[in-house]
């Protein structure tokens, strides 16, 4: 490097990053497809295409983008009411959006369970409309919404905050209404944040676990998650089964990903 | 359109912005409201765009006669440039025009063409003609206040109303722009009311300077006025070089005369500090003597100072012949 830096050290800090991306990321994954890759098509296609690894799929991306969306809404509300209202509590209330991340997920679960449950205390109400809280879909769904929230709000806080009141006053000084600044003025402003949120909540949703093995009842073709299907495999000592069906789950999460990231910069072209 | 302001309270929990505010800003006119930081100038402005609320059963917001107090600011009809633009950094900058266009009700609203035109025209007015498809952060701060003045204009606004309009620019386009300013208020003759720290600025600018601090109004009038009778000595602090003498009088720089120490006439004597001469006229600093403490600024003529030979470290004499005491 020719050009001359206040901070020196791009050479090691290189070198330090590839090396530990490589330990922690590349090489378990590498196994995990050399393990996978010991199959041929054929293999790979009967087990990705057994009806119960559909279902389970379905289920498991399905589930995790309408959480991400609710989140998105929610996590949105959240993140208005802590930015722009000065109340009592307000610290508090800051401070218990990160409880979803430090609780551990089967402590989530097992409370979201006992809460949903059929005779649980929003359960029996939900139960006389005849909706099943817990052991169904539904329940996959509520406790992939409690973990992904705090994405959103954490990643849309500090832009936000960043955005001011100005952008507003002007819309409003020209004539538009409340509703045309929220759609034509904020939301776009908002807008990559808001994606990045959703991604985040959206890949932490596909890979959950914990929380929704409690919940879910996890009965095959209805209510079994990928992750919990991998387990399953496992537990049978189908190692290259849980492998092809891992690898698979990595691909298609990864396009996603990938797909929302470039939507991304499209969102961003401006700044740049 | 003139705008009446009628003793306007405002407070923010204990702090008082506005204390019994009242101002009569004539039709047409351009009109400085100047003062230092936390003076109240802000909140007054807002208070007129309707961003603002005044205390309820405070005072009156009138346009043209008719009372506004409880218009919404959309409503209002003003057009308000923000000092930091304000532009909305996803729109290109015809978009951005257009905004206050784009969202009048279906029934006002113009036709995409008619909306074109008119945006061409305030491009050609704001001399931005080419810019229209690039966006806020392509552009100088000198051309996005200007967009954010064309937007401010595309809704044909009653008053025209500008937060410290310059104040985020560096010294040399602050200059031109202000110029471009007078010149475009000239042109278009909108009641226009700005906010501004810089008392050169307000001087230069407006027909009319509205002098705060502490939320009070010091004094009203034309820049002449303010600047040859100031009432009070915050104003005379405030606007321009002031020496102030040591029994509570002021004295503009350029009021002062320079004699020899011997002639006749002499209040002070006093020692050449520093002299500098700059084209045709010349800035004297003095110290005076008789250990009386602080210097003197004396603005004279250069043929003057040439005339007597001044240098640095003569004992000159000074002649005040206007002193006044502001009450």
């Amino acid at each position: 490097m020719s050009k001359h830096r206040v901070i020196p050290g791009f050479g090691l800090s290189l070198g330090f990053t590839v090396t530990y991306l490589s330990l922690i990321i590349l090489i378990p994954l590498a196994a995990l497809f050399v393990k996978a890759g010991g199959l041929g098509p054929a293999e790979w296609w009967r087990i990705l295409s057994a009806p119960r690894v559909l279902a389970a799929a379905k289920l498991t991306f399905g589930a995790s983008a309408a959480a991400a969306m609710v989140s998105v809404v929610v996590g949105l509300l959240v993140t208005w009411v802590l930015v722009r209202y000065r109340f009592p509590g307000r610290r508090l209330l800051d401070a218990m959006v990160d409880l979803p991340f430090a609780l551990p997920t089967a402590v989530a679960g097992i409370t979201l369970t006992s809460i949903y449950a059929p005779n649980g205390w929003i359960g029996q109400y939900l139960a006389g409309w005849g909706i099943q809280g817990a052991y169904s879909p539904f329940g996959v769904f509520i406790a992939l919404t409690f973990i992904g929230f705090p994405f959103v709000v954490r990643t849309v806080q500090p832009v936000l905050e960043d955005l001011g009141t100005e952008l507003e006053e002007a819309a409003a000084t020209l004539g538009a209404g409340r509703l045309t600044v929220f759609c034509r003025v904020i939301l776009p402003a908002l807008l990559p944040a808001l994606i990045t949120g959703f991604t985040l909540a959206f890949a932490r949703a596909i890979g959950e676990y914990g929380s929704v093995i409690f919940i879910s009842g996890n009965l095959p073709m209805k209510t079994e998650i990928l992750p919990l299907l991998i387990v399953a495999q496992l537990e049978q000592y189908k190692y290259r089964d849980a492998a092809v069906i891992a690898a698979g789950m990595l691909i298609v999460s990864f396009a996603l990903l990938f797909l929302i990231n470039l939507l991304q910069r499209q969102l961003n072209w401006h700044k740049r | 359109m003139s705008i009446s302001i009628q003793s306007i309270h405002k407070t923010f929990g204990t702090y008082t912005a506005l204390d019994d505010i009242s101002l009569e800003v004539p039709d047409g006119s351009l009109t400085a409201l100047l003062g230092p930081s936390g003076s109240g100038k802000t909140t007054l402005l807002r208070i007129v765009a309707g961003l603002e609320m005044a205390d309820p059963g405070s005072g009156r917001i009138l346009f043209h006669g008719n009372d506004v107090s409880e218009v919404t600011a959309g409503k209002r009809g003003v057009g308000f440039v923000f000092q930091h633009y304000a532009l909305f950094p996803h729109m290109t900058i015809a978009q951005n025009i257009a905004f206050g266009l784009d969202v009048m009700p279906r029934d006002r609203r113009l036709n995409r063409a008619e909306i074109r035109e008119r945006v061409g025209e305030l491009l050609r007015l704001v001399r931005l003609e080419g810019l229209d498809k690039r966006r806020p952060n392509e552009l100088s701060g000198g051309q996005r206040q200007r967009v954010a003045l064309a937007r401010a204009l595309a809704i044909r606004p009653k008053v025209l109303l500008l937060d410290e309009p310059f104040g985020a620019l560096d010294a040399q386009v602050r200059k031109e722009l202000r110029r471009w300013l007078r010149q475009f208020h000239d042109e278009i003759n909108l009641t226009t009311l700005f906010v501004t720290h810089d008392q050169e600025e307000a001087l230069e600018l407006a027909d009319q300077v509205v002098v705060m601090r502490n939320a009070r109004i010091e004094q009203t009038g034309t820049p002449q006025d303010i600047y040859d009778e100031p009432r009070t000595s915050f104003v005379y602090e405030f606007l321009g070089e002031v020496n102030k003498l040591p029994d509570g009088r002021y004295i503009r720089p350029h009021e002062i005369e320079l004699r020899f120490a011997a002639e006749e006439g002499v209040d002070v004597t006093g020692r050449v500090s520093h002299l500098f001469v700059a084209g045709p006229f010349a800035r004297v600093s003095v110290s005076p003597e008789h250990g009386r403490r602080g210097e003197l600024e004396v603005w004279a003529s250069r043929d003057q100072v040439e005339e007597m030979a001044l240098a640095n470290g003569d004992v000159i004499g000074l002649h005040f012949p206007s002193v006044k005491k502001p009450g």
